[in-house]
């Protein structure tokens, strides 16, 4: 394998695990809290309908990422309510938002650009390369020669891991997700709390899917997020809920996207839909390899109530 | 459909009008309504023992490609083909099933994001199957036909009703006598409801899981089968729209009740059929099922949770 080859392959890893690592980073913070959002596939999809639909009207993609991001805290707000209010079953909870996710976007998309859309291409995110570090040979086309939302997700890493480790909120989300009585007792008010991570993790989620039409495709196709969705669940439970975890695991499943993706450019006689499986068979092996040593926070999945002894 | 423009009155009728509005609609809701029956079902018995088969339709196609290879292979009288690939593509289903089930009981492997990858890798498969090997002569990414000793006997004529919803409906009663009548389904309940329970009365739970999970998988299997022996009569890509959500949905919306199920799949297959009615009739997409189900789904969830809520709010008053 040549140099060139395995640089574009690792950039394309990079490139690839953006939208995951971004979406698994907003469910890390929501399960820290004790809540557990099955609906990130869903989000992600109206993320990156809304994000696409911003581009197309306005002509910019950054206004795509602020209608995605809105709209991902709009089902947040839903699923919070559900979940910490009603006290409903996160699983159901989670799986009725993914079905809305699924009917939603394509409905918008149909009744926006009617029945037969052809391709519309949008304004997506242009490539940035950082001036002086993208010159590092190697290094710079890997990590220093993509968009900026790649840029940002990479920041989010320990800027997440700083706030939910070194800090006095940190401190109260991890709290609220180990033993909610306890920190209610101690005046954290888990509600809130509650209601602001699922709602940050959900605007996270719904940017991570407007990456896939405003920064990869620069169009829309229906359910054009196939599964990252859940595959960002899987690297929330690889990690353990620790970003820097999560990082590792998304360039895992970005390396499978990437290979997939030169496999077939490469046009090695495999069949095509075997390569398309590859970031499945991943996910199941990334599950296989996790088997007791998964931990969890304590409360996570169980509603908070005042009343009822828990 | 507001914003469509639309007037939501007509579009409504033309849904009844599609859905229900002669012999041949009521035909093509149950028509519909069988493989959602089927995976409904198969995600009631799952649900109930709190595995969450979310595979439905991964193991439908699975059912699907071996219900073609019967029928593309085998050519006997019906009364013997027919009972044969009943049997293959219920376990084939039951088999795609055992999967998630053995590492779920375990392995406590996480079955939701389990079976939503083994759908991916299904749907792919089938993809390979009638694009390669099994691509049709003619060219076209279908299957070549199965023989026609294979085909499920249509019910009403001039209608798509076959002896499917027949099966579907007598799935539906044997597994309500099974989860309420024998012990096994006592232990599906008890495993779902409290594991707790269950392990201080001596119930293997792994066992039970994995038995759940090879009739969930098999039901979901048996809806492929029909949809290949009983409508198109070949394997394509696109050979469901999504039955397997479907039952998801119909298996919340009838309360994890095998009887319920067959109410909530009909009206689920109306829906569907109507929608399609509505999109010709009123212009409206007829991707607005999906919505539908999904605050049909909100609002049941919803309706659940305050209903009791407002109960006790007023016991407590009192």
């Amino acid at each position: 394998m040549s140099i060139e080859l395995v640089t574009s392959l690792l950039a394309s890893t990079v490139e690839f695990s953006t939208p995951i690592l971004l979406a698994a980073l907003g469910e890390v913070l929501t399960e820290r809290s004790g809540v557990m959002n099955l609906g990130i596939e869903g989000i992600m999809l109206i993320g990156a309908f809304c994000g696409f639909w911003g581009a197309l009207t306005t002509g910019n993609p950054w206004f795509g990422i602020l209608i995605a991001l809105i709209a991902g805290a709009l089902v947040g707000v839903l699923k919070a309510f559900f979940s910490i209010t009603l006290k409903a079953n996160q699983v159901i909870a989670g799986l009725a938002i993914w079905i809305l996710g699924i009917g939603l976007s394509t409905y918008l998309s149909r009744t926006v650009l009617g029945i037969t859309p052809g391709t519309i291409m949008i304004p997506g995110l242009e490539k940035a390369p950082i001036p002086l570090l993208s010159n590092i040979p190697f290094i710079g086309k890997i990590f220093f020669n993509h968009n900026v939302l790649v840029y940002l997700t990479l920041l989010l890493v320990p800027i997440l891991h700083f706030i939910l480790f070194k800090t006095t909120i940190g401190l109260k989300i991890r709290a609220v997700g180990e033993n909610p009585r306890v920190a209610d007792t101690l005046g954290v008010n888990v509600f809130l709390i509650r209601y602001l991570c699922t709602i940050i993790g959900a605007a996270l989620m719904g940017v991570a899917g407007s990456y896939l039409t405003l920064g990869r495709l620069f169009t829309w196709v229906e359910e054009v997020t196939a599964g990252r969705g859940w595959l960002a669940l899987a690297i929330v439970f690889f990690s353990k809920r620790y970003p820097f975890k999560a990082l590792l695991g998304a360039w895992l499943f970005g390396a499978a996207y990437a290979l997939q993706y030169h496999l077939q450019a490469m046009n090695i006689g495999i069949p095509y839909q075997f390569l398309l499986m590859l970031p499945y068979i991943v996910t199941i092996i990334t599950l296989l390899g996790i088997i007791g040593r998964e931990e969890a926070p304590a409360a996570l999945g169980i509603p908070y109530s005042r009343e009822e002894p828990t | 459909m507001v914003i469509e423009g639309i007037n939501p009155i007509i579009a409504y009728a033309s849904l009844l009008q599609g859905a229900f509005g002669g012999f041949y609609e009521i035909g093509e809701t149950m028509a519909k309504a069988a493989p959602i029956m089927l995976t409904g079902l198969a995600a009631t018995i799952a649900f109930k023992c709190r595995v969450w088969n979310i595979g439905g339709e991964g193991q439908l196609y699975v059912g699907a490609v071996a219900a073609t290879w019967i029928g593309l292979s085998i050519y006997m009288h019906p009364a013997v083909e027919i009972p044969l690939i009943l049997i293959i593509s219920f376990l084939a289903g039951a088999l795609y099933g055992l999967i998630p089930g053995l590492l779920k009981a375990y392995f406590k492997v996480n079955e939701i994001v389990l079976t939503l990858m083994l759908n991916y890798i299904a749907i792919l498969f089938v993809s390979f199957l009638v694009e390669g090997p099994w691509r049709d002569p003619s060219g076209i990414t279908y299957s070549p036909p199965i023989a026609e000793t294979a085909y499920l006997p249509v019910l009403i004529p001039r209608t798509r009703l076959h002896l499917g919803i027949v099966l579907a409906v007598l799935c539906a009663i044997a597994l309500h006598l099974v989860l309420h009548r024998t012990i096994f389904g006592y232990e599906v309940t008890i495993v779902g409801a409290n594991p707790e329970a269950a392990k201080c009365k001596g119930i293997n739970i792994p066992r039970t899981i994995v038995l759940t999970m090879l009739i969930s998988g098999g039901l979901a299997g048996l809806a492929g089968m029909g949809e290949v022996c009983g409508i198109q009569h070949r394997l394509m890509g696109g050979l469901s729209p999504g039955y397997g959500f479907f039952g998801v949905v119909a298996a919340l919306l009838g309360k994890l009740e095998p009887l319920g199920v067959l109410f909530s799949s009909i009206l689920l297959g109306a829906i569907f059929v109507g929608a399609d009615a509505m999109q010709r009739t009123a212009g409206v997409s007829v991707t607005i099922v999906y919505m539908l189900e999904s605050f049909i789904l909100l609002f049941l969830i919803a309706c659940d949770r305050i209903f009791p809520y407002i109960l006790k709010k007023r016991v407590g008053k009192e």
